[in-house]
């Protein structure tokens, strides 16, 4: 089976503050540690998993410029044979469906059989695989928690629904998946198995290679643009507590007794 | 302004809570055109679904159909596609079905698509100004949409709440033989129900609930000391499911468990909306991040800026010399 997983370079932001840069329409982003969205080593591992047992070779895809080669390398890392990079002035500024509509070529110029995408990346979106799908007139699932190949060029899949039941589907090949987290363990990557892939090279595809009319993608076609970043309303916020830890620890004890009892 | 459809679910013949807030947001839009609610289905279940929605809506398109007895995504899609007017507005509900539907149907009306949102703040001419969230809901963002050509908005569920409207005595327009045969590449087999495990989260007055911030299996520990001391159960967010150091009945969420305990302690969780989402019954939240901009710190009643691998232990012995004296 020939499987493509589409991926996307991501600012990390888990773990740290986010600032916002002056002008206040985008992050300050020279101190955030890029790297893979983390969903999108669910999607490289399910297909290894998957190619392990019925054969075939694992292609990963991103657009983007050459600073996102770092995230292909990683997932060749990990055992994807091939890493491509989708990369033109014309695609910058491009919305998300403009981001699928360039995936959607480049899916068109290959063969394959499953096409895989991450839950969701950085902007919380869970858009480009089931726009994609439909460009592609392939069938689609998201929230997918489970994936077995059968007979007859057929999937049987499940799908996370309300209350962590599965929904249970068999779904026709091609398609596209959106992998939910937590369906495999993604294997561990470390720099000597990056290392070992840094000089495989990373083809590239720009507008005209794809076919694509420079105006149907990119910042002239993006009918959806963000505007301004800010901070939500709080709500009515937190009360937090401050002093030192042996204060805050009795505080919150005491509250923890008044408000739910200890039995 | 083009038309406003609200695409409803429903569930053994009641409507999701969603079908109040998906009339709320389009009156955010548009608050001199009334939305038509568009539901699908077949037989009885659908008849009493429409005449629920009558009560709040003034028009009711039902599409009834055999094989649209259980929501698939790529059939109802393709229904929709079939009566939906050219530039409408379409609407549904942020959650496993509208993502499963709507980012395909955008395409296939041509229309733009934007998801998740929290509020629709105005429209001017073909422009619709929305705010999203990003990074995992610590920054919004506001968003234009040019809708000249319709639109396929989703919707967080709970962001908009929902309207006392004076009652709509609505009518049911069948839509149903606009429809053609309907096949899809995608077919429904089963719902395999979740697995109770060994503890029941949903029984527990107080909860330690633990996230990322737990850093890896073996601090799994101190939050179940502190559980233990406090006669509580521990629970947790989605990436601590997810790095399998607990089992998926521990999980709280929108893709887990409901709970309603007396006191919330949310250590190290980021807070994302599908995680409060299966928090009920307004339960008093303690939260410890690092992160000072945690969402979570949002709709805590008490935060804590610190790390928690440290803060559990002594919050542990704390409880225990409290039952002494009081023993």
């Amino acid at each position: 089976m020939e499987i493509l997983v589409c991926v996307k370079r991501v600012p990390g932001t888990s773990e740290n503050e986010i600032e916002f840069n002056p002008e206040g329409n985008d992050i300050e982003r020279d101190e955030l540690l890029y790297g893979v969205n983390e969903p999108d080593n669910y999607a490289v591992e399910e297909a290894l998993q998957i190619t392990a047992r019925v054969g075939g070779e694992v292609t990963v895809v991103t657009v983007g410029g050459e600073d996102d080669e770092e995230v292909l390398r990683r997932e060749m890392a990990m055992g994807a044979s091939h890493g491509v990079l989708l990369t033109d002035h014309a695609f910058s500024g491009s919305d998300v469906r403009g981001i699928a509509a360039i995936l959607q070529a480049f899916v068109r110029k290959g063969k394959y059989d499953l096409v895989l995408t991450g839950v969701q990346a950085d902007d919380g979106g869970a858009q480009v695989g089931g726009m994609l799908a439909a460009m592609l007139d392939y069938p689609f699932a998201c929230l997918v928690n489970s994936i077995e190949v059968l007979d007859g060029r057929k999937l049987r899949i499940s799908r996370e629904v309300e209350g962590g039941n599965r929904e249970v589907s068999e779904i026709e090949l091609p398609c596209v998946l959106s992998i939910q987290t937590g369906i495999n363990e993604p294997r561990y990557v470390g720099m000597r198995g990056i290392r070992a892939v840094g000089s495989v090279p990373i083809p590239t595809y720009g507008a005209a290679e794809l076919a694509l009319d420079p105006n149907t993608v990119g910042h002239t076609a993006a009918k959806v643009k963000r505007m301004d970043y800010f901070l939500p309303a709080l709500g009515k916020g937190a009360e937090m507590l401050h002093g030192s830890r042996e204060e805050i620890v009795a505080r919150v004890a005491d509250l923890i007794a008044a408000k739910g009892g200890l039995r | 302004m083009a038309r406003i459809f609200a695409y409803i679910t429903h569930r053994a013949g009641i409507i999701d809570d969603s079908a109040a807030e998906l009339l709320t947001a389009a009156n955010k839009i548009d608050p001199a055109a009334p939305p038509t609610a568009i539901v699908t289905g077949c037989g009885a279940e659908l008849d009493s679904v429409c005449a629920s929605l009558c009560a709040s809506y003034a028009e009711v398109w039902k599409i009834s159909d055999e094989s649209l007895a259980y929501p698939n995504a790529e059939l109802i899609r393709k229904a929709l596609v079939e009566v939906l007017p050219p530039g409408s507005i379409v609407l549904a509900a942020h959650e496993h079905f509208g993502i499963d539907l709507a980012p395909g149907l955008s395409i296939k009306l041509g229309a733009v698509f934007a998801s998740d949102l929290l509020e629709i703040e105005r429209t001017e001419g073909s422009l619709l100004k929305v705010v999203r969230q990003e990074f995992g809901g610590q920054v919004s963002a506001h968003v234009q949409c040019d809708i000249s050509s319709g639109a396929v908005l989703t919707i967080r569920p709970g962001a908009f709440k929902a309207l006392t409207t004076s009652p709509a005595n609505g009518q049911v327009v069948d839509k149903s033989a606009e429809v053609g045969t309907l096949t899809a590449g995608r077919r429904y087999l089963e719902t395999v129900v979740a697995e109770t495990g060994d503890i029941d989260i949903t029984k527990h007055n107080i909860l330690v609930s633990i996230g990322r911030g737990i850093q890896e299996r073996d601090n799994v520990a101190i939050a179940q000391d502190l559980a233990d001391a406090l006669g509580a159960a521990v629970s947790c967010s989605r990436p601590v499911v997810d790095a399998k150091w607990l089992e998926k009945s521990r999980q709280v969420g929108s893709s887990g468990k409901a709970v309603k305990p007396k006191v919330y302690l949310a250590c190290g969780i980021s807070g994302a909306f599908q995680h409060l989402a299966g928090l009920k019954g307004n339960p008093f939240i303690i939260a410890i991040n690092k992160n000072p901009k945690a969402p979570i710190f949002q709709v805590a009643d008490v935060g804590i800026v610190d790390d928690l691998l440290e803060l559990l232990p002594e919050l542990t012995n704390k409880i225990h010399e409290m039952r002494k004296v009081a023993a």
